[in-house]
């Protein structure tokens, strides 16, 4: 069952017709090809003009899909092998935050993403995405075991953010993300970060220090959600549109201020009309960063990794 | 000050002494109500003399309190926000910078200075709540590297006073970036061998907490002060219950392990002084 953006119902209600279209024509066996030809152009058209036309929100919108892929989603697509690997070696494990070796087209990489569930019961196993400080320090320890066998890192972020909780508090959450952000920045192997969906404040720079970061054309990355900057400065959850406009936190915003290197193109109409397409963009996408990156020397790669985060802010002298 | 004890416990309405006494000559706690003199309080580093209440200060308190004389040169003093967004929420802000900077008399939610501390050079970065509730924006971001930078190039310790509801939405994504920014100078500090030392004051929360004010060598903070990731209505609203007493205070996280002591601010430079002196080189 597909589920419907306000956005995509007018779409979607040309596919029936057409669909109804086709059947009433071969149960009658009657020839309506130009008609299907014209009622086609159409919904290419109207999906053109939705999508290339998309406010901010609607993006918002697209990133958090209920159809959209997830790190495992992706993780499935991209890597004949998966070996996930759980726990932090100290608490537990975190459902939020999933990771392990996998193998894309023969190279061995470290993959660790933010997951989301699906299904009500899947969902909540999976916190909703919002990791704890256990998932933060799993990632961490994961990191350095790829440093240790010189295997690049890919994280994949998809966080509404960090677990607000009274457990998470207690057990530093602070502190866990801010450990990974230092860490990550001098890792000396390759680090490539993509916000596949949501990109919410320091939840998702938890994992998110890299040599490229990157951005699916429909996701978002900011301060804090729309919903709660509208909260906070207009008092209620109404200006969600006004504050998504406000923060510029698309992946087109992003790449223009300098605060991401790339973006990376999704399937018209979104990544969870194709899961196929998305996956092999993301997949030719981190092969090709990666064959950059080997080029470099850790050390290089180091400092200019350090050098790029230092040169991100506008100040007036 | 046991001479002012004996007359304070006299003294039945600290409200109608106020009334007869001259304006700024009394302070009275706002946490014990009691009254004391206000020199006292400032010389007692604007901690309480009765309950130890420690009251919220500025930067320019703190560099008085810390640097020998209380002289200091400051850096990067005209630094000011852009507006890089062109953000507008119920008001645009820049109108918001303009209001604050004329009710706080400060240019931004941050102000670093390096000076001698018991005759040691030090540099200091230290936020003021002010300023957009002591918000992270660029300027906080590139004013806390450079000091840090200073610190890297002198070889000398840092100490990060940190204040902070959090980060500045007006500056999103730059805000963000904020955090990764001081976090890369801190990993530099650690390579440079140079100690920094992240004192946190009530209150210091999401942002700051979750980058440079909980990556010091020595996490530090004052009695009572509010310290954590997530603010304490946020998370009340997540789980629908009240929240245990004392919860996200200095003393429970000191209790959860990730501080290294709680120290009172009248003690405070002695104590940093004599401890900076054990680990130099
Ligand atoms: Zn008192």
């Amino acid at each position: 069952m597909r589920t419907l953006l306000e956005f995509e119902k007018p779409i979607a209600e040309l596919e029936a017709k057409l669909e109804d279209m086709k059947k009433l024509a071969s149960e009658n066996n009657v020839d309506v090809s130009s008609a299907v030809r014209n009622l086609t152009n159409s919904i290419e058209e109207l999906r053109k003009e939705t999508f290339t036309n998309l406010t901010r929100w609607q993006r918002v919108q697209l990133s958090r899909h209920p159809d959209r892929p997830y790190s495992l989603d992706y993780i499935q697509m991209m890597c004949e092998e998966f070996h996930e690997i759980h726990g932090d070696r100290n608490v537990g494990d975190d459902p939020a935050i999933v990771g392990g070796f996998g193998n894309i087209d023969g190279q061995t990489v470290m993959i660790i993403g933010q997951q989301k569930g699906r299904k009500t019961k899947e969902r909540q196993y999976r916190n909703f995405g919002m990791p704890n400080p256990e998932g933060y320090r799993k990632a961490l320890r994961l990191m350095h075991m790829a440093e240790k066998f010189d295997i690049p890192v890919v994280t994949l972020i998809d966080t509404p953010g960090a677990f607000p909780g009274l457990e998470a508090e207690e057990r530093g959450q602070g502190e866990a993300i801010a450990r990974n952000i230092k860490e990550m920045m001098t890792l000396k192997v390759p680090v490539i970060c993509v916000v596949i969906g949501e990109g919410a404040s320091g939840g998702a720079l938890g994992i998110g220090i890299g040599d490229r970061v990157l951005m699916m054309e429909n996701s978002w990355y900011s301060v804090i959600s729309p919903e709660n900057c509208s909260t906070i400065l207009w008092r209620s959850w109404d200006f969600k549109e006004q504050a998504a406009d406000a923060l510029k936190l698309t992946a087109e915003d992003m790449k223009g201020f300098g605060l991401v290197d790339g973006i990376i193109p999704e399937p018209r109409g979104g990544a969870h009309l194709d899961f196929e397409k998305a996956g092999e963009t993301l997949k030719k996408t981190i092969l090709s960063e990666i064959k950059t990156l080997a080029k470099q020397k850790p050390s290089d790669r180091i400092d200019a990794r350090i050098d790029k985060f230092c040169s991100m802010g506008v100040v007036v002298e | 000050m046991s001479w002012f004890q004996r007359k304070a416990k006299g003294i039945n309405t600290p409200t109608e002494l106020k009334r007869e006494a001259p304006d700024g000559l009394w302070h009275q706690c706002s946490e014990c109500k009691q009254v004391m003199h206000t020199r006292e309080h400032k010389n007692n580093a604007y901690t309480c003399l009765h309950c130890n209440y420690h009251d919220k200060i500025g930067s320019e308190a703190y560099f008085k309190i810390l640097f020998d004389e209380g002289e200091y040169q400051e850096l990067d003093s005209e630094m000011r926000s852009a507006d890089p967004l062109e953000f507008v929420d119920t008001k645009a802000y820049p109108e918001r910078i303009v209001t604050t900077e004329k009710k706080s008399g400060l240019k931004d939610a941050v102000r670093t200075a390096h000076g001698n501390m018991h005759g040691k050079k030090i540099t200091i970065s230290c936020m003021d709540f002010g300023f957009i509730g002591g918000s992270m924006g660029s300027v906080v971001g590139e004013k806390i590297a450079r000091g840090m930078d200073h610190a890297l190039k002198t070889k000398t310790p840092f100490l990060m006073i940190s204040k902070s509801g959090g980060a500045r939405m007006m500056e999103a994504g730059y805000s963000l970036m904020q955090m990764a920014k001081t976090s890369a100078k801190i990993a530099q500090l650690d390579e440079a061998k140079v100690p920094y030392i992240s004192l946190m004051t009530d209150p210091t929360t999401g942002g700051v907490t979750a980058s440079f004010a909980m990556l010091g060598d020595f996490n530090i903070s004052e009695p009572g002060a509010l310290i954590g990731f997530a603010g304490p209505r946020i998370i009340k609203e997540t789980i629908g219950k009240d929240l245990p007493k004392g919860f996200q205070t200095a003393e429970f996280v000191q209790d959860h392990g990730f501080l290294d002591f709680i120290v009172d601010r009248k003690d405070l430079k002695d104590k940093l002084a004599s401890l900076l002196n054990m680990i130099k080189k």
